[in-house]
């Protein structure tokens, strides 16, 4: 949509299919009709891309208004002026709208256009939906069935083209299925600016094909997956595993780095088969890099904690937080330290703050960095999803990580008996295995064995991030919502639950028993998420910090 | 809309039921006569005797897995029938055919299907929806067995129920 500027916008009048519309100046005619409720079908056209206008699938029929031989507009009965229609059909997607412009999306000769064009793309198309991962979000199967016909009048032999080759270590290609629409080759040039495929030989022999001597391997090639209006680009992770139709699609946020990208998790039956990103353009347009989306097999490890351990003896929860709450009472606030994770939610902080105050051990907690090297793209330099959240809960110190080392030094000096450990591996932050041996307690959260685990007194096996709800805010300051798209393992629990149970085991009740009402209370603390609840936080997030908190390079692609 | 049902009038013949009464016993006497000297059976001895021979071509019995003529096991784990099937019997895990199999060029089989028998209804709309004509409801209709995984269809017991089919798919042969 064009209604991103600042000075005041030129409108001009429109009419589409009878009807006369203001759009501003400036909007692409397929743009206008969709805003007027009137959908054209398209292959080759990306909002997010140039228009080649090459698939020929947007034709419609417009019409200019007529002139009188002074060039002023004839004005017919209505008032309106009189439109001239353009004999031959006009591609929609290359097109700006113009002042008394007529558009018909719907007349005989644009269904014919349409019939014609689908007949044309589909002349050397396999037909083979059956093993085609695209089936069931198919724009070829959508269109075929709205504006094609069921029979193909083409007799002459189809042409053959490579099948099954690998673009890339994550990009599988049939070129059979291509329609040619180059989006791929437009997204790999103007969005990752890596120009590495093309299309190769003439007529019905062209195919897409890599460069010589270069593959498809940017961490961005996964897109070209998602734009393929076709079967022709496939997700070689994906390929085969499940038909789309059965996968339950959860909006939730993705949680390696943080720019905090909105995805779209699939699953089926608690296993969860791919990411795809959602679009949401104050944050990640509609894009998502290869390395976060396909981040998620160690969700569906069988190595997940599953039990609640004490000692490495399986116990149920009620003991275990029993015990983890006697060994933290039993101990004076100065023995005690608590390690946080910049991968909790906001709700987790809360709580978070609430076990620091109930244990009174102000200072004596910190959440353990993690940096990496931003691309530019979407993939931020600081890698913790909620770091904005911990500094904003007042969790982890100012400059995140910065109070661990006083944590090494108190536990190599014997000050520190006992480390809370809340979904972190405690080498990280400094401690060896010698340190943890020495410590006469660890009470740790998390989900997947670490080099901290065997160590662990209590072990509360927690939930991954697919596994919960809860918000998050990201390095712009935006809070944005986490959806439960699957169903933790054995025993796992919710990290809140678990949480509010050892506050409740310290420090009596707390009178906390959903979600909601965790976030009521932390908006009743906490002014940023004033007069906010998680359903008003909505799929695309809100912005709850005004000024950047930090100068991140982690700029969207939109 | 009402409809007036229309009530006959009877006659006092018809009102008295005596002549259909008799009319009634004569059919039973006949048929007790033909009983008495043999001539017709009433009874079959299952299951030493069976109805097999008179079973239509259209019945449902128990759902199969087929191959071609060329040993190719049709199915390409599209995943469609597992969709529609009503009480949800089917299971499918899909698996791609390794590049060195003669079969390549279809690139997809099922790694595993099993039909649990305890579940199916012998509906058919497994058989009307695969694509590829791969699944078909065939005679067998004495489904039994000792244990649940018993009457749980592996894809090696389908394949032994279905057989060979020939003709009917021809999109995957060699091209000329």
């Amino acid at each position: 949509m064009s209604t991103e500027t600042a000075a005041p916008v030129q409108m001009v009048n429109v009419q589409i299919d009878g009807v006369w519309h203001q759009f501003p100046k400036g909007t692409r005619v397929i743009e206008a009709c969709s805003q007027a409720q009137k959908f054209i079908p398209r292959y080759c056209y990306h909002p997010k891309l140039s228009s080649p206008g090459n698939c020929r699938m947007c034709l419609v029929e417009m019409g200019m208004p007529k002139m009188t031989p002074d060039r002023k507009p004839v004005i017919g009965a209505d008032g309106k002026p009189e439109i001239g229609w353009i004999p031959r059909p006009q591609i929609s997607c290359a097109q700006d709208v113009a002042e008394g412009m007529g558009i018909r999306t719907d007349s005989p000769m644009v269904q014919d256009c349409r019939k014609g064009v689908m007949e044309f793309l589909l002349i050397n198309h396999p037909l083979d939906c059956p093993i085609c991962d695209q089936a069931g979000e198919c724009r070829l199967q959508e269109f075929s069935v709205e504006y094609g016909q069921a029979h193909s009048r083409f007799l002459e032999p189809k042409v053959k083209k490579p099948k099954n080759v690998e673009l890339g270590p994550r990009v599988t290609l049939d070129a059979e299925r291509c329609i040619l629409c180059t989006r791929c080759i437009r997204f790999m040039n103007e969005v990752a600016k890596d120009d590495v495929i093309g299309i190769l030989d003439r007529g019905s022999f062209s195919t897409i094909a890599c460069h010589p001597g270069r593959i498809l391997d940017n961490n961005y090639s996964l897109n070209t997956v998602d734009i393929c209006p076709v079967g022709a680009l496939t997700n070689t992770d994906f390929r085969f595993k499940m038909r789309v139709w059965f996968l339950k699609e959860t909006k939730t946020i993705d949680i390696n780095c943080g720019t905090g990208s909105n995805i779209v998790v699939g699953s089926r039956e608690n296993t969860i088969y791919r990411i795809t990103p959602r679009e949401n353009n104050e944050v990640n347009g509609v894009w998502l890099p290869d390395s976060h989306r396909l981040n998620f097999k160690w969700v569906n490890d069988p190595k997940r904690l599953q039990q609640p351990l004490v000692k490495s003896q399986p116990v149920d929860w009620r003991t275990a937080t029993a015990i983890a709450a006697e060994i933290l009472k039993s101990k004076t606030s100065s023995e005690v330290w608590l390690v946080a994770s910049g991968r909790a939610t906001n709700e987790e902080l809360f709580l978070t703050t609430r076990l620091i105050d109930a244990l009174e051990i102000q200072k004596q907690h910190d959440i353990i960095p993690r940096q990496g090297e931003a691309d530019g793209l979407l993939i931020a330099a600081d890698r913790n999803p909620n770091t904005t959240g911990a500094k904003l809960l007042g969790v982890s110190a100012k400059d995140p990580g910065s109070r661990l080392k006083r944590l090494v030094e108190g536990v190599r000096s014997g000050a520190i008996k006992v480390v809370v450990t809340l979904g972190e591996d405690l080498t990280k932050a400094g401690l060896n295995e010698t340190d943890l041996a020495k410590l006469e307690a660890i009470i740790a959260l998390d989900v997947l064995p670490n080099r901290t685990t065997p160590y662990a007194t209590v072990l509360l096996p927690g939930s991954a991030w697919i596994e919960k709800r809860g918000s998050m805010i990201n390095l712009k300051g935006r809070l944005q919502r986490l959806n439960r798209g699957a169903a933790a393992p054995g025993e796992a629990r919710d990290d809140w639950e678990i949480l509010r149970d050892l506050i409740h085991g310290i420090s009596g009740s707390n009178g906390l028993y959903m979600i909601e009402d965790l976030f009521k209370a932390m908006a009743a603390d906490v002014p940023e998420f004033g007069g906010l609840s998680l359903s008003k936080i909505g799929d695309l997030g809100l912005p709850v910090i005004k000024e950047k908190p930090a100068a991140e390079p982690a700029e969207a692609v939109i | 809309m009402a409809y007036v049902v229309p009530r006959p009038n009877l006659t006092w013949k018809e009102k008295i039921y005596l002549p259909s009464i008799v009319a009634g016993l004569a059919i039973t006497i006949k048929h007790l006569k033909r009983m008495l000297f043999g001539q017709t059976k009433v009874v079959m001895q299952y299951p030493e005797e069976k109805w097999d021979s008179h079973m239509p071509d259209h019945y449902r019995g128990a759902p199969t897995l087929v191959k071609d003529e060329h040993g190719r096991e049709r199915c390409v784990a599209c995943q469609l029938c597992e969709f529609i099937c009503p009480p949800r019997c089917i299971a499918i895990k899909p698996g791609e055919i390794p590049a060195e199999s003669r079969f390549a060029k279809v690139e997809k089989y099922p790694e595993e299907f099993s039909i649990d028998m305890t579940r199916c209804i012998y509906c058919g709309m497994c058989e009307e929806v695969c694509p590829e004509q791969a699944i078909f409801l065939r005679k067998d209709y004495s489904i039994t067995g000792t244990t649940r995984g018993a009457l749980m269809h592996d894809k090696a017991r389908l394949y032994e129920l279905g057989g060979v089919f020939t003709g009917l798919v021809h999109k995957w042969n060699p091209k000329k």
